[in-house]
């Protein structure tokens, strides 16, 4: 293979998108609710489309803003069902995500297909199209910085993310360890569950065109899943998250660049391998990390001192 | 509503005026989930300086009773008031121990971070624990014995010593009233001698302890202000005056293997 500008311009995207995905993905897994990540990349869809339908263009600040509304209502519909309908939350969130989802797909099928909104692009994506639209940084007599579109969209995701993140890192931590101590101590457990839906939702739409409704999911959960076989610190598992996010989006751009062509095939899509390859390096830190099955066990034994071991 | 049993008594709680000079003072309480009554028109006044337990069988609504008095679960009726005031102007002067198994002991947190996490509402929103906070919560976790696992993951700990950390949390919020749930659920004897030390310490220094317990045959030894709960209030009050076979009977109802239990808990106590 030869590395062009679009190969850069891919493994970028790709990058940026994973880590805006892996820094909501740590909470979500740390408050077990993994898969509201699935139902919210889903369910964004009728926000997007009824944007789309207003504002007709496809990268506007009403798409984003329709997906964070359609995000918050998933989960608002979801609690408001599993608590007043009195099916399990599991339930609960199958019910409403499929039903946004299919509303969506109607609204793009009937209104936007072959337009600007086509319903498997938003399913997959289309990372390998993203350098087709450059974005000029910098630029004099010598030298010209540009980057595609989508990187900016993805990164200033990540930005947004990790400003959010970062200031409320305390409020989070606690309202996702015992909701209940925050709420006594007036810190709104609610309200920061929003946050994070929200946080999601914008994530999702930011991610969208790259890798799309389904890639996404395993961004969001599978670098923090790994980084969890791993540590038990918090902001170590966090950085780990977003260093095997970038890790997987670089080996799953080249491998699919390489290994196709080695076995004469033609170049396969980018956003699968990079989500394929998420899922290799879980497997490998599952067997070889440092409470892997390949590995003797290194469990300390748990004892008070001075007392025999508990039971 | 749907009617009550009728061999729930009527509580024989004193007349009380409410005064503003109780730590906890519970008026016509009624909670329910899904339009079932858990606690049944709740009166009840916890001294200053008691060192109180909850006791009644299983589902008699003690954790309920914690968790309406913390504004955790919606009152259907009736008003619980903290020193006169309600809960949500008077929150600095709660503290809350869950029971243990309230929250995922795999959390990526250490003991420290947990303990700590008393002092967030001082620090308040956006800002940083910052060294003092630090020092306060290794302070806490000296004060009950584990000082030295303070950076070891949550989930590395024993039963015995998750709950000490969670003591510890409690602590560092310098409370006036501490709402336990159960802090000796499942946790070995040493530390169960610990938290009693640590709860008679706190009482000796005037501060108000409520404890949901489920072990009478400590009780006696434990509280001195006793209040027997099932649904209803059956008997609040000094446990001398309240810790008697009639009472617990009318407690515990027909559940036999407990009243044997209890039948065993007053011979301790050779009443």
């Amino acid at each position: 293979m030869t590395w062009t500008e679009a190969d850069t311009g891919i493994l970028l995207v790709g990058v940026l998108c994973a880590m805006a995905c892996a820094l909501p993905g740590c909470f979500l897994l740390l408050r077990r609710m993994s898969m509201m990540g699935d139902a919210i990349s889903h369910a964004v869809l009728p926000g997007l489309a009824i944007a789309f339908l207003i504002s007709h263009s496809r990268a506007s600040w009403a798409m984003f803003i329709g997906a964070a509304i359609a995000g918050i209502l998933t989960a608002l519909f979801t609690q408001w069902i599993s608590k007043f309908g009195k099916v399990d939350r599991g339930a609960a969130m199958g019910i409403v995500f499929t039903t946004l989802f299919a509303i969506g797909l109607i609204l793009i099928k009937k209104t936007a297909d072959n337009v600007d909104l086509d319903a498997g692009c938003v399913l997959y994506g289309a990372i390998e199209f993203t350098p087709l639209d450059q974005v000029v940084l910098w630029e004099n007599e010598s030298s010209l910085l540009r980057v595609p579109r989508a990187a900016l969209v993805v990164g200033g995701a990540l930005l947004f993310n990790a400003l959010v993140i970062g200031l409320f890192y305390k409020e989070f931590t606690l309202a996702s360890f015992d909701p209940a101590l925050a709420r006594t101590h007036g810190f709104r457990p609610m309200l920061m569950h929003y946050l994070l839906m929200t946080m999601v939702a914008i994530t999702t739409v930011a991610s969208f065109e790259a890798v799309g409704s389904i890639i996404v999911i395993a961004m969001l959960i599978v670098p923090p899943a790994t980084a969890f076989l791993i540590t038990r610190n918090l902001p170590l598992l966090i950085g780990l998250s977003l260093g095997l996010a970038a890790l997987g989006a670089i080996l799953g751009h080249l491998f699919s660049q390489l290994i196709p062509s080695l076995i004469g095939l033609p170049e396969t899509t980018s956003s699968g391998m990079m989500a394929t390859m998420a899922g290799f390096l879980f497997l490998l830190v599952w067997l070889l990390g440092p409470q892997g099955l390949l590995r003797k066990s290194k469990i300390e034994e748990i004892t008070e001192p001075g007392l025999p071991p508990k039971l | 509503m749907s009617p009550l049993p009728s061999s729930a008594a009527r509580p024989s709680s004193p007349a009380s005026d409410h005064s503003p000079e109780f730590p906890l003072s519970v008026h016509d309480l009624t909670v329910a989930y899904h339009r079932k009554p858990v606690l049944w028109d709740l009166d009840l006044d916890i001294p200053k300086g008691s060192l109180a337990g909850i006791v009644g069988p299983n589902g008699a609504g003690k954790s309920t009773l914690l968790k309406a008095c913390l504004d955790l679960i919606p009152k259907t009726s009736g008003e619980v008031l903290i020193y006169g005031k309600p809960y949500e102007d008077q929150r600095d002067l709660v503290a809350y121990v869950p029971q243990r198994e309230s929250v995922d002991w795999d959390f990526p947190v250490s003991a420290l971070d947990v303990v700590a996490m008393g002092t967030y509402r001082k620090i308040g929103w956006f800002k940083r624990v910052g060294k003092k906070q630090k020092e306060q919560a290794r302070a806490a976790l000296e004060q009950v014995g584990i000082g030295h696992l303070s950076d070891r993951q949550i989930s590395q700990l024993s039963g015995g010593q998750q709950q000490r950390v969670f003591l510890a949390r409690a602590l560092v919020q310098d409370a006036e009233i501490y709402f336990m749930d159960e802090p000796f659920a499942a946790v070995d004897a040493a530390t169960e001698q610990a938290i009693i030390e640590l709860l008679q310490e706190l009482n000796s220094r005037g501060k108000t302890v409520l404890c949901v317990h489920h072990d009478l045959a400590t009780v006696s030894r434990y509280f001195d202000w006793l209040v027997l709960l099932n649904m209803r209030i059956v008997a609040s009050g000094p446990t001398k005056e309240t810790f008697t076979r009639e009472n617990l009977q009318k407690a515990y109802g027909g559940k036999l293997n407990l009243l044997e239990d209890a039948a065993h808990a007053l011979q301790n106590v050779g009443r």
